[in-house]
This record gives structure tokens, sequence and C-alpha cells, in this order.
């Protein structure tokens, strides 16, 4: 029993947590998504133990669902972006060659546009249902993991045991799934954790922006923008979905920690 | 007699969790030692002997995760434990220097190599940077380096490994400490270049009066500095006494194992057979360039008949490597055929078919990198199995353990992964891993210099009675002469990336000797005390001659 084992415990408690109540949020939740139950910015009550929202609104309730479709487009671009961008950059490292300049050039490209405009341009163009929600971040999140992963994957490349087996004839597949994943992993894992968190925040900003979820589907960002005024009464509204933002994010990293550090056991033994 | 000027006391470290409960057995075990002033003392073990241990902790280091639990280092008659970091800090580099086994990793490749020499004078003796340069510039002078004055305007990887060694050797020396610890200092490097390094050490502790603790596995090595040895296993002390003592009339079971691994075996009488039986691999005019290196293989040719073992021997530098690169087809020629059973094979290794993959084997240099550490045994050696010739799984598994069997390996070692076995053990696996393929030629890329002596004489004499079962071919690729004429058949002789001698290890090795082939032989060291004070006087007559 060690501290890094503890706190991820905790993490993965509270991520849990978090995951179930979101999930059961029809079963749970006191109110209706976009139900009116009280004043503007009502203080909690009996009834919403939260307080309202900006429209009258049940803070609580409009948490829950909103954790819903926040959670499964952070959870699902993120590990999309992994997928993408790892298949990636360990092809071109693996490749080398022609194929690792085009695709590292054209990551670049992308690179250069800012994240947030190019962001904007192809949800215009696409819409904004949940899974182009989830491709478009998906995408512009995985020219950063193409990066990390294609530094990473090239030291690996260099390895004798990455030469055996290509001597040996292996291909492209068996190369990135055996010989330079579980390698790779470490880096990876905090890469998820650091990856999920920004796309928390930019789930919000595209929300914000008017491009991301659309009314009246809760979101957690966008909880915080339609509540952001409150702030100015020294009410509580636009801190609460900031509050669950940042403490699943947290349990989320504190997880990422405990398996960092168990991997690294595993090596050094 | 006046006091020691390093004594270390019955001391005793072990490796402690945060929980302060040590379950391995202790790094270092009771060892006492003394040193005097001016005196040289070898210490000499395997590795996890405990040597770079006791190295450390006499420069007052402790590696983190470690501690001393009993004994004394006294430096000077101050106990190193009880010194504040401060009084430490003026020790270091000032009074005892350390010089480390890889130059290229010990030196900042950011920073300019006079300025790192310099820097030691400028924090202890207070010098300015100008006169700290100048005698920064006097001492690459005393070491022979090139261009002295200039010397230390270049960057780390502008110079050889052999002078950037020799630079550490400055950089330690700079304050003239009383004690200078070197760890290893020409492991690293090949016998030509070895011999420059040694002569380095051997005058700058002669002309400055320092005394050395010198730490190595190479017996042969140490005796030509030594005055004094110390045999280290398991962290204990086997064995001390003076170099000729030691080498002569060995007392205890492990010097003497140790002194006979390093004595040159007779050339073997192998009965090649008969010429009439076609070679396996046949190498016609090899040549490749590096887009800025030409030339580094140029017109290379040999063959290989079944059974035959062929030594490729040569400086760094000389190309040996990248021949067995360009052969398995890493790396792109630019003419020259390579013919495997009189079929001409493709020379990149993705057009090459499974077949002509698995006749062809390598073996590498670092047995640590050249298997995956998030693999278990079992999965790699039943991978390079059914890779090649599928079956079923009990087939598979069936097969993982003979080739266990064949290298030597406890059945239950397929469990484990390669961070959980030793260097030797390793290296079996790379072996067993190779084997499976049932190939016709291995190539084996110094994949005994990584290892201790006596293990490597176990993996030596695996890899040779290997071969009398599979009749494969093996090509080794070395610099290290004792291995050649441990194993090889046949010998080429490489310089600057051509074949300068080539032929059965009898007549290569037989006079009339090409003259590189002499260099390389005559520098391989001899475990006399004399040896390089003969090779250092020859070479001097012969320049005094010409």
């Amino acid at each position: 029993m060690n501290r890094s084992m503890i706190s991820g415990g905790i993490g993965l408690a509270i991520a849990l947590a978090i995951a179930a109540l979101v999930m059961a949020a029809p079963l749970i939740a006191p109110h209706g998504e976009a139900e009116l139950v009280g004043e503007v910015w009502a203080p909690p009550s009996a009834d919403a133990w939260l307080g309202t929202d900006n429209l009258g609104r049940d803070l609580l309730s409009r948490l829950l669902y909103g954790g819903r479709i926040t959670l499964l487009i952070a959870l699902g671009s993120t590990l999309l972006a992994m997928a993408i961008g790892c298949a990636l950059g360990f092809s071109a490292a693996i490749a080398g060659g022609w194929v690792d300049t085009v695709l590292a050039r054209a990551v670049d490209s992308v690179m250069a546009i800012p994240t947030l405009i190019f962001a904007l341009v192809l949800l215009s163009v696409l819409g904004t249902s949940i899974p182009v929600l989830i491709g478009a971040i998906a995408c512009l999140a995985s020219t950063r993991v193409f990066r990390l992963s294609r530094a990473v994957a090239g030291n690996i490349v260099a390895l004798d045991y990455f030469e055996a087996a290509r001597l040996r004839g292996e291909g492209l597949g068996w190369l990135m799934v055996y010989e330079v994943l579980p390698n790779a992993l470490p880096p990876l894992t905090a890469e998820f954790g650091l990856r999920l968190c920004a796309n928390f925040l930019f789930i919000a900003s595209l929300s914000f922006l008017g491009l991301g979820i659309q009314p009246p589907l809760a979101d957690w960002g966008g909880m915080v923008r339609d509540n952001a005024a409150a702030i100015s009464y020294g009410g509580l509204a636009p801190l609460i979905p900031a509050a669950a933002i940042g403490v699943f994010a947290i349990a989320i990293n504190l997880v990422v920690d405990w398996s960092l550090a168990l991997q690294a056991g595993q090596r050094d033994r | 007699m006046s006091d020691p000027l390093l004594s270390i006391e019955t001391l005793r470290i072990e490796a402690v969790t945060r929980t302060g409960a040590a379950s391995v057995r202790p790094l270092v075990d009771g060892i006492s030692l003394s040193l005097g002033r001016g005196e040289v003392l070898g210490l000499i073990g395997e590795s996890g002997a405990g040597k770079s241990t006791i190295g450390l902790a006499a420069l007052g280091y402790i590696r983190p995760g470690c501690a001393i639990t009993a004994g004394r280092i006294v430096f000077d008659r101050q106990d190193l434990a009880t010194l504040t970091p401060t009084a430490l800090r003026a020790i270091r580099g000032a009074r005892v220097a350390y010089v480390a086994q890889s130059a290229a990793a010990s030196f900042n490749p950011a920073r300019r190599l006079g300025q790192q020499v310099a820097e030691a004078l400028v924090l202890h003796r207070a010098t300015d940077w100008t006169s700290a340069h100048r005698q920064a510039a006097a001492l690459f002078e005393e070491l022979d380096l090139p261009a002295p004055g200039s010397f230390g305007e270049r960057y780390p990887h502008q110079v050889s490994g052999g002078q950037l060694q020799r630079a550490m050797i400055a950089m330690a020396m700079a304050c003239s400490p009383e004690l200078l610890i070197l760890d290893e200092p020409t492991t690293a490097l090949d016998v030509t270049t070895q011999i420059e390094v040694l002569a380095a050490v051997r005058s700058m502790l002669r002309r400055h009066g320092s005394a050395g603790l010198y730490i190595t596995h190479d017996l042969a090595v140490v005796a030509q500095l030594a005055d004094r040895l110390a045999v280290l296993q398991h962290g204990r002390l086997v064995e001390t006494g003076t170099t000729t003592a030691i080498l002569q009339t060995p007392t205890e079971d492990y010097t003497r194992r140790l002194v006979a691994a390093r004595n040159e075996p007779d050339l073997p009488t192998v009965d090649v057979g008969p010429a009439a039986v076609p070679p396996t691999l046949a190498v016609k005019s090899l040549s490749a360039s590096y887009r800025t290196m030409p030339n580094v293989l140029s017109d290379v040719s040999f063959a290989l008949r079944p059974g035959e073992t062929l030594a490729v021997v040569g400086t760094s530098g000389s190309g040996k490597s990248t021949l067995a690169r360009v052969i398995c087809g890493l790396m792109p020629q630019q003419s020259g055929t390579v013919e495997f059973r009189a079929e001409s094979l493709p020379m990149e290794v993705s057009k090459r078919t499974r077949e002509q993959l698995r006749r062809l084997q390598m073996i590498y240099q670092l047995p640590d990198t050249a298997l995956n550490p998030r693999q278990k045994v079992g999965r790699i050696l039943g991978r390079a199995v059914s890779f090649y010739f599928g079956g079923s799984r009990a087939s598979v598994q069936h097969r993982v353990d003979e080739l266990l069997d064949m290298v030597g390996l406890p059945l239950a070692f397929a469990h484990r992964r390669p961070g959980e076995l030793s260097g030797g053990q390793k290296q079996r696996v790379c072996i067993a891993r190779a084997l499976a393929a049932r190939p016709d030629v291995i190539f084996c890329d110094e994949v005994t210099s990584a290892l201790d002596p006596l293990v490597a004489e176990e993996i030596l004499a695996l890899l040779q009675r290997l071969q009398h079962g599979t009749q494969a071919a093996y090509v080794f690729i070395t610099h290290d002469i004792g291995v050649v004429r441990r194993v090889a058949t046949d010998v080429a002789v490489m310089q600057k990336g051509r074949i300068v001698a080539y032929g059965p290890i009898s007549k290569v090795f037989a006079p009339p000797l090409h003259p590189h082939t002499q260099l390389l032989l005559e520098s391989v060291p001899q475990p006399r005390t004399d040896w390089l004070t003969g090779i250092l006087q020859g070479r001097e007559d012969a320049a005094q001659e010409s």
C-alpha cells in the first residue's frame, strides 16, 4: 500500500461515482432537464438543492443530465484522439522516410491553424450532432497525440528488440501493437489524462460559442457560460458546474498517476 | 607508517526501502580496504560485485535507495559519512575526482570541452577563467591530445571516443586530486584506443602523485596500473594482495578462475569441413556508404560454409557492424551481392521472403535492449517459433521448452520478463530466440562484450556446443581477439571498410602478419604487469627507427 495507490483508489471511486450518478440521471434527477422550477438564480432550497440557473431551471438536475453528454463527448473524443494519434504516430516512426515526412508535415499544417477556429469551421459545415462533435474534437486533439506518440515510438524503433522483430519479418500491425505500444504506454497514459481535461474545456468553449451542445440540452461547460453573470451577484450557480469539471478531471488524473506508478513498478522490477 | 589516504572499514551498504526493511543481500558486505598516498588499488569483480558502489562511496556518495548500515569511509582522517554537503562539495573534484565509464554520457554536449575542464579550477581553486583555460590546455598537452591549444574549443561530439575519455581524465585531474576514482574507464573503448587511455591514466597518476582506485572487470587491464588488487564477489572481499601475487599465485578459487579466463587459449585446431561443400552464405564485393560518409564498406567479399565461424575483427569505425546490417538488409548497399545457397538475396529486409529471413538470425551486443521488456520470455520465444513454423499451441509450447533447455535455462523462466533476468540469462534468451528459427547463419554482434568475463566464457561455450548440433554458420563481429581465438575458424580483419586480411585463423594469425592484424593482436592486454610498458616502449622504438 503506497501513496499513489491510495490517491488512485480515491480518484477511481470519485470518477466511478460521478459516472454512475450521471448515468442514472433520468431516475434520480428531481426535475426535468428543461423544466422551469422557480425564480432565476434562486438560492438552494428544499426543492432545488443547488438552487436554480439563469432561466429558473433546477441546477442539480441539469448537472446530472449535462454530465452524461459532457462525459460521453469528452471520453469519446479523447479515446478516439488517442487511437488516431497513436496509429498515425507509430506508423510514421516505424515506416520513416517519406511516410513520416508527409504525415508529420500534414499534422504540422493542421496545428498551424488555431484549433478553435478550425473546429468552428468544421462544425458549421457538418452540423453539431454528437458524433460530429466527438469526431471533430478527436481529430484536432489527435495532432498533439501524434507528435508525442511519434517521438516516443522513434526511441523504441531504434532499440534492438524492435530491430529483431523487424528482421523476423513482422508486419506493421504486430510491430505497432506488440512491440511499440506496450513500451510507449507510460507517456501515452499521462497524455490521456491531460487530453481529457483539455477536451472538457474545449467542449465548454464550443458551447460558449454556441457550436457545442445545443440548448435546451445541458452540458457542464455550457452551464458555466449560461450562469457566468451570476458571479457578479455573488451567486453559486456558475461555480457548481465548474467544480464538477474540476473534480472529475482531478479524479481521472489521480487514476492516471496510479497507473503510471504501477507501470513503472512493473518495468523496474 | 603514516595514515592511509583512504580507508574503508568493514563497510556495509544496503538497499533500504521506505519502510526501512532491507530484504535483499547487502550491496557491499563488510569490506575493509586501505589506500596509501600515491598508491593504485585495482577493484576487480563482476557486475553486482559492489565495486561501483564502493567507488561512489569513496566520493561520499551513496545512491538514492541505499544507505551505509555499518562501517566507515575515512578519507584523510575525515569520516565522509559525517561531513556536511558543503564540506563534501569542497572535497569532491578538488581532492577526490571521478572518471566514469562513458565519457560521452558524462560530458554536457552543449558546452565546450575546455569550459567543462576549467570549471573545476574556477570552482575549487578560485582561478580566473583565463588562467583556468590555460591550465586546461596544459593538461590536454600532457594527455597527448591533438592541438592542445584549441582542443578546448571543441564540443564533445567533435572528438573521438578515446579523446573524449582522455578529456574526462583532464577534467578529473584539473585540481590535481589526491585520489582519482576510475570506474571502468576503458570498457567502452576498443583495444587500440584502450592503450592510449591506459597510458594516459598511468602517466597522469605518476606525474601528479595521485592515488588511484581503479574499478574494472578486466584483470589484464588493471594489472598494468595497480600496485595492489582487491577481488570482490557478491559484495564481499574474496582476496587482496599485490598485483603480481594475485596474477601468479591466486589463493582463492574464484580468483583462479578469473585469471584463467584472461589467459589466452591456444588457437583452435579445427578441422575445416571439405571445401567441396558449397558455401551457405557468399558475400561478393559489397560496398556501402552513408549519406555523409562514403565507403563505409568497400569491396567486401567472403564465403561461409555450414558449421564454420567467421570472425570479423577491427577497431570501432572499421565498418564491421555496418557489414552485418547490410547483409541483414537493414541498410542498402551500393553494389555487390549477398548470396544465400547460390540464391541472390534481395537487399531490403521488406523484400525478403519469410523463409529467407528465417535462415539469417542475429544476436545483439546488449541483451538489455534486445528483448522487449513487456513480453515474457515464453512469448518472445513462442512468437519466433509460431511466426516461422506455425503449429498448435501445445507444439509451440513444447518447442519453447526445448529451446530453453538447449540454452540451459530452467523451464520456469518462460513466465519471467526480461527485467527479472541477469545479463547472461538475457543473452541466453536471445540465443534461444535466434535458434527458434532453425537458422543457417547466425550473426553475433559483439555478443559477449557487455557481459562479465566468466559469463562471457559460458556464452561462448554454449554457442560452440550448439553449433555442433545445428551446423549453423556463425559470423562473429567483435573487437575482442580473445573471442576470436576461442571460436573462429576463419578471420576477416577489417580496416576502414575494407577486408585487409582474410582466411583460416591459422593463416591470418600466423606470420607474416598484416600490419593492422599485428596492431590488433598486440593491443590485447595481457595479464602481466609489464605488458603496457613493453608495448609503449616498442612503439617508441619503432617511431625512432622510422
